[in-house]
């Protein structure tokens, strides 16, 4: 409890993690507003199309997730932590706990948000969660929020830069992704192993999908399944590297 | 009690500390010496954990760093008064940090009241100068109230009153029973501060004892002799054959106690206006003992 308890204060004594934590609600719930109220009657506005822009909110979220961990190491304040808790692991726990209930939150205003401003723009429509997959596409957001933050802690960890950690999670989560499915042949297929696809199929809303009449691997939870693997496997990663390395 | 046995840091082909075994004794202030690149920074984070060592062990005490529970209620330590972030006040940075051990928000204050700060708890610490940053890293080692306490250089940057504050601190500190360990560059100031001592050069021990010993090893600087009668004593001196030197009315004789100085002035009528025995200085003890162990050595005369 002392180590969690420390862990908030840390992360919510500086202004970033705000910052990030304000974008990362208020542009998909902007961007909903926009689409849905600019748009005229050839987009329908139903559940999935609410949260269109969730998956940005998400890289924000990310990119708190990412300097909750390396502004620890490079304002030195991670050697004092080890200092005062030389086992480290606990500390390192308590960090990805804290950071994973921060987004996991953030992950349900910000799919609640956009469904709630979906309602106010379109008061016509019918936006009302009526399936299992309805609910899934916004209150899962709660879960890959989550996970995408155990994974941004996970990338800080392991290399200790923000420049560098924030620069490599960007152009993955902004370009990489979607340049995979220009790649000749295997293109497509590759693109539906890449870990942020993985989670829009579970939560939130997805052009691709649609567009490109892809066959996916897994359902929606064994999406999920796979994102959280690969979130936990990246986690686990920079909990061993910061435990074994010298502060 | 902090005790280091063997201790061994090696980072690919490159010797930091080698076979290193001191200790430094509760009730006193241990000062920590060696020339810039020795390996006293590397011993330091060995000492708290933060490195592993290659081999040896350190001890604090009688346990090894990573197996004490709360450290911070047995060990406190300021190794870089930079750590800290600088948009998070000073408050919040105590209070995180007392969060780790289960040490009540209050003490944050405490230590903030003990080290002067007080007044700028709620100010950011990026706007700190080094002054105020030192002092929030010893706050930071206070809060604990630890038995044992390291320091590495903890008086840069600080102002002249504030150097006299970390003396009388470091002296209150071991007068109550602490360890101190506490590293300098400034040697006079680490004169004043320190009873016993340990030195390295090139990351392999060179002195362990008493300040008084360390000083003695460097002998008498000679006598200081000054008079208006400059040619009587010049005479009396060279008669008796003493080794000496002479600027304007200024004379350092060397191997003449200040007694027999004294009465052969006396015999040749020349008239003192000083007699002092030139002590051997920290410095002098030190540039001496370490002058083939600096790892930047300088290329000119000294």
């Amino acid at each position: 409890m002392n180590l969690l308890r420390a862990e908030r204060i840390k992360l919510f004594s500086t202004r970033a993690p705000w910052w990030c934590a304000l974008i990362a609600v208020a542009a998909p719930i902007a961007f909903t507003a926009l689409f849905l109220g600019l748009s005229g009657a050839e987009i329908t506005a139903d559940v999935s199309n609410t949260q269109l822009a969730t998956s940005t909110g998400r890289t924000v979220a990310m990119v708190l997730a990412v300097l909750a961990a390396t502004a620890d190491f490079s304002w030195g304040t991670l050697r004092l932590t080890f200092q005062a808790v030389p086992t480290r692991a606990p500390v390192l726990l308590a960090k990805g706990a804290v950071v994973f209930a921060t987004c996991a939150l953030l992950g349900l205003i910000a799919g609640l948000g956009s469904w709630g401003m979906g309602h106010l723009v379109r008061p016509d429509t019918d936006l009302g969660l009526h399936s299992g997959a309805d609910w899934r596409i916004v209150f899962g957001q709660v879960a890959t929020f989550g996970l995408t933050g155990l994974l941004g802690v996970g990338v800080g960890l392991l290399l200790r830069s923000s420049a560098l950690a924030l620069s490599i999670v960007l152009v993955w989560t902004q370009l990489v992704e979607g340049l995979i499915i220009l790649i000749p042949r295997i293109g497509t297929d590759l693109y539906q192993w890449m870990p942020f696809y993985a989670a829009s199929q579970f939560a939130g809303g997805d052009f691709t999908r649609t567009a490109l009449k892809l066959s996916p691997p897994f359902g929606p939870w064994g999406y999920l399944g796979y994102f959280a693997a690969i979130s936990i496997a990246l986690f686990a990663a920079g909990v061993l590297t910061a435990n074994r390395r010298d502060a | 009690m902090l005790e280091a046995t063997g201790l061994t840091k090696t980072y690919g082909d490159t010797v930091a500390v080698r076979d290193l075994t001191f200790t430094a004794e509760a009730g006193r202030v241990t000062g920590f010496l060696g020339p810039n690149g020795a390996g006293k920074s590397t011993t330091m984070r060995l000492l708290l954990g933060l490195d592993a060592p290659t081999a040896g062990t350190a001890h604090i005490e009688g346990k090894p760093y990573r197996q004490l529970s709360d450290p911070l209620r047995t060990v406190g330590a300021l190794l870089d008064a930079t750590w800290r972030h600088p948009g998070r006040t000073a408050r919040q940075h105590l209070r995180f940090l007392a969060a780790t051990n289960g040490l009540p928000d209050k003490r944050a204050d405490e230590v903030l009241e003990l080290v002067g700060l007080a007044s700028v708890a709620g100010k950011r610490a990026g706007t700190f100068s080094l002054g105020m940053l030192q002092r929030l890293g010893i706050a930071t080692a206070l809060l604990g109230d630890p038995r044992v306490l390291l320091f590495d250089e903890p008086v840069n940057g600080l102002d002249p009153e504030g150097v006299h504050w970390v003396r009388q601190l470091l002296h209150g500190l071991a007068a109550e029973g602490r360890t101190v360990f506490v590293s300098s560059h400034l040697l006079p100031e680490m004169e004043q501060t320190a009873q016993d001592l340990v030195v390295i050069g090139r990351g392999a021990l060179i002195y362990q004892g008493t300040m008084a010993d360390f000083v003695a090893r460097a002998g008498s600087r000679g006598v200081r002799v000054r008079t208006p009668h400059t040619g009587a004593l010049r005479k009396a001196l060279a008669e008796r054959h003493a080794t000496f030197t002479e600027d304007g009315e200024t004379f350092i004789v060397s191997d003449v106690d200040s007694e027999a100085i004294g009465e052969l002035a006396f015999a040749a009528g020349a008239t003192l206006h000083e007699l002092s025995p030139v002590a051997g200085s920290l410095e002098h003890a030190y540039l001496e003992l370490t002058g083939q162990a600096g790892e930047f050595v300088s290329g000119g005369a000294r």
